[in-house]
């Protein structure tokens, strides 16, 4: 095997003169996880709205979310980037477009809103879906007590609702994550990027993407470990799981 | 034929089969009943090998189940099991039900699996589903079809694992039919079920079991007539009272 | 405000971006579909094997597959691939594959540990009776798991298969990071090329959202279809 192995590389000083190799992989992955961390609060709360608007008995409003959940899951996420950073601009009036294209940081804004819709619309899903799960007889006891229907949602439905998508909460909040990667094309110096960067710098290519891949792995095992932490502390006792169990009464 | 001999069978820490030892011999019909949880259905599975036992031994036609060296598939091919829930394959059609065993593991040739498969279609009275799919017939129909499936394979013994517990009170005579014309037939038959009036008719003997255990194991009348423990009187006072 | 826009450069370009762009993007998808779905029930029933030989591998391989992103698992495998050829040819030198095949590699290996997942939950979902009564005729192992078990798992999965496979098609888009000519490709380089971003963007966003809505559509229809079948 031609390659040269060189594990010492993380230690020696980065093109920039300032950081070593494995400090911009830290400063990448900084990047990532805010990131993500903005993406997916605009994601939740988008999506929340979104799915709470698809489960109402007012039809034009769901299928209005219907709508917004296909225009986000039929495009793919990087062209999706592509419209918000370099189309979005054109379309604004000039002045507008021109201080998008001026913002410092635009990648990271641009990154942020098109990878919050792309996953409020995976997000809108999950919570239709676990609102559907809860036994109809939820909303007609909300409302026969006098509680308006946002009341109702708010009080009732939403938070069984959220404690039932836990799980597959968690595994869109890791999607994020990593589709926080695809943010690279517009320039985001997130943690592949980094270690794109420091590939063709340094050739050292299989240090590089290894570093990266253990990172990632770490963020995994963290975040599966912190959502099993917040399952425990939200779970109701005599409830197993889930929907299955509110179903039955 | 069959022979268990000092079977136990353990769950983990719970003991499921406590030290089973009977016979059924060629020819004969043999019911076992019993509470639930008397390992009836666990016990009837040991005997071909669905399940694993830790001590004892069980033989069919001479060859031993536990035994590691033994081809388990070519003893199953020989002896034929009826489910409680039927099993049919529901992608295949009733025809393709019938003769993919045949075709497959007994290496018949395509036609005549399928006049096999006809004949005992017309055995059971179910010829002209032949290709319907099973999601298409009642539960009585499917399971004699499920019968006729196990026939297919010429078995040696069959065995029943509560054949009509999960039918309609309708169609548990139309199966009760099928399973009394093969035991007039000569068919060596451990049926477990509660049909009584199955037994009755048909049965040489009934071993009565209960939390793991044979409690009685006598000829049919004896059984009905004297049962000897209390447990088994018990049981059928419950269950003859319909 | 649309006067400044030259929407002819999209009738210009459809050839180039038909017959480069979109043909590699649908070779690959149904290649690595294809390639993806087989090893990914091979890797389901590895992860269901009562060998720990066989079930800890492949579950490491899905989980360390489902912790990366594809961006990343792309850039591997079109440095590693070269490589691996050498091993295994016994080369002096790596091998240079072309772009098609390295994405070819990366997307049937990423997206297989995808289609176990789904595989893994369609097997696990036929009863166990089903097993029992094919035994119980005498099938091996292999028998009952080609003839009964996997036929109808992956009739079961269908339409989750096909949903995946609308991800997978959306997903080569990624292959951008390496200059490779797909759709998305072959829409940027006229994008470059004219000065015509938002056209040939707007452009490419729409055809992706046609194909992959008709397909969803097809599927959900297939679905209702299925349903009543069974």
């Amino acid at each position: 095997m031609n390659y040269h192995w060189n594990w010492g590389i993380f230690f020696q000083t980065s093109p920039d003169g300032v950081h070593t190799y494995l400090e911009t992989l830290f400063m990448g992955t900084g990047w990532t996880l805010l990131t993500a961390l903005s993406a997916w609060i605009l994601a939740l709360a988008l999506g929340s709205l979104v799915g709470v608007a698809r489960t109402t008995p007012y039809v034009w409003l769901a299928r209005l979310g219907d709508a917004y959940v296909e225009l986000f899951r039929d495009i793919p996420l990087l062209v999706q980037m592509f419209l918000w950073y370099f189309v979005l601009p054109e379309l604004l009036p000039t002045d507008l477009g021109d201080w998008l294209k001026q913002l410092p940081d635009a990648s990271f804004y641009t990154a942020v809103v098109a990878l919050g819709f792309y996953t409020s619309a995976r997000v809108s899903e999950q919570v239709r879906a676990g609102i559907s799960s809860l036994a109809r007889g939820q909303r007609f006891a909300g409302l026969a007590l006098g509680l308006t229907l946002p009341q109702t949602y708010l009080y009732v439905l939403l938070p069984m609702a959220y404690r039932i998508i836990l799980p597959p909460l968690t595994s869109e909040f890791l999607n994020v994550i990593k589709n926080s990667a695809v943010a690279l094309t517009i320039g985001l110096l997130e943690l592949t990027a980094r270690a794109r960067a420091m590939q063709e710098m340094s050739f050292q290519v299989f240090e590089a993407f290894t570093a990266a891949t253990v990172i990632y792995i770490i963020i995994n095992i963290a975040v599966t470990f912190g959502m099993r932490w917040v399952e425990r502390n939200t779970a109701v006792p005599g409830l197993i799981g889930a929907a299955p169990a509110l179903a039955t009464h | 034929m069959i022979t268990l001999s000092h079977v136990s069978k353990w769950y983990q820490s719970f003991q499921v089969l406590k030290d089973c030892s009977t016979e059924v011999a060629k020819g004969e019909v043999v019911v076992v009943c019993g509470p639930s949880g008397s390992g009836k259905s666990t016990l009837i599975k040991c005997v071909n090998g669905l399940e694993p036992f830790q001590q004892g031994t069980i033989a069919v036609a001479g060859i031993s189940v536990g035994d590691r060296k033994t081809d388990l598939p070519k003893l199953r091919a020989r002896i034929g099991m009826v489910f409680q829930h039927f099993e049919l394959f529901p992608h295949l059609t009733v025809m393709r039900n019938l003769m993919l065993a045949q075709i497959k593991v007994l290496h018949r040739g395509r036609e005549e699996s399928e006049r096999r498969g006809m004949k005992l279609l017309e055995r059971v009275g179910l010829t002209e589903h032949a290709h319907k799919f099973p999601g298409q017939l009642s539960g009585g129909q499917q399971q004699r079809v499920a019968i006729a499936r196990a026939l297919a394979m010429d078995p040696i013994a069959m065995l029943f694992d509560e054949p009509t517990s999960a039918l309609d009170p309708e169609m548990i005579n139309e199966v009760l039919d099928v399973m009394v014309a093969l035991a007039k037939d000569g068919m060596t038959m451990m049926v477990v079920t509660h049909e009584m009036g199955f037994a009755h008719k048909v049965a040489h003997r009934v071993v009565f079991m209960d939390r793991g255990e044979i409690v009685e194991d006598a000829p049919t009348a004896e059984f009905f007539g004297k049962p000897r423990s209390e447990r088994a009187q018990t049981f059928l006072s419950k269950i003859l009272q319909h | 405000m649309f006067a400044d826009f030259d929407f002819d450069v999209i009738i210009r370009s459809l050839p180039y971006l038909f017959y480069d762009g979109m043909t590699f993007t649908l070779m690959l998808t149904a290649l690595a579909t294809t390639g993806g779905i087989i090893f990914g029930t091979a890797l389901a029933m590895m992860r269901l094997s009562s060998f720990a030989s066989l079930s800890l591998p492949a579950a490491a391989y899905v989980n360390l597959m489902r912790s990366v992103p594809l961006v990343l698992m792309i850039f591997w495998f079109y440095f590693l691939v070269p490589y691996i050829g050498q091993w295994v040819t016994g080369a002096s030198r790596p091998i240079q594959v072309g772009a098609f095949a390295s994405s070819l590699v990366t997307f049937t290996l990423f997206e297989a540990a995808y289609f176990c997942e789904i595989m893994r939950a369609g097997i696990q979902s036929i009863s166990r009776g089903q097993v029992a009564a094919a035994q119980a005729l005498g099938m091996t192992y292999a028998q009952t798991m080609g003839y009964i078990v996997l036929p109808q798992a992956f009739r079961n999965m269908l339409p989750v298969l096909l949903t995946q496979t609308i991800i997978l098609f959306q997903d080569t888009s990624l292959v951008y990071v390496l200059s490779i000519t797909d759709f998305l490709g072959a829409a940027s380089k006229i994008a470059e090329r004219d000065g015509r971003l938002v056209e040939m963007y707007l452009f490419a966003a729409l055809v992706y959202f046609v194909i992959s809505f008709v397909a969803s559509l097809l599927v959900r229809r297939l679905q209702s279809r299925v349903a009543i079948i069974r």
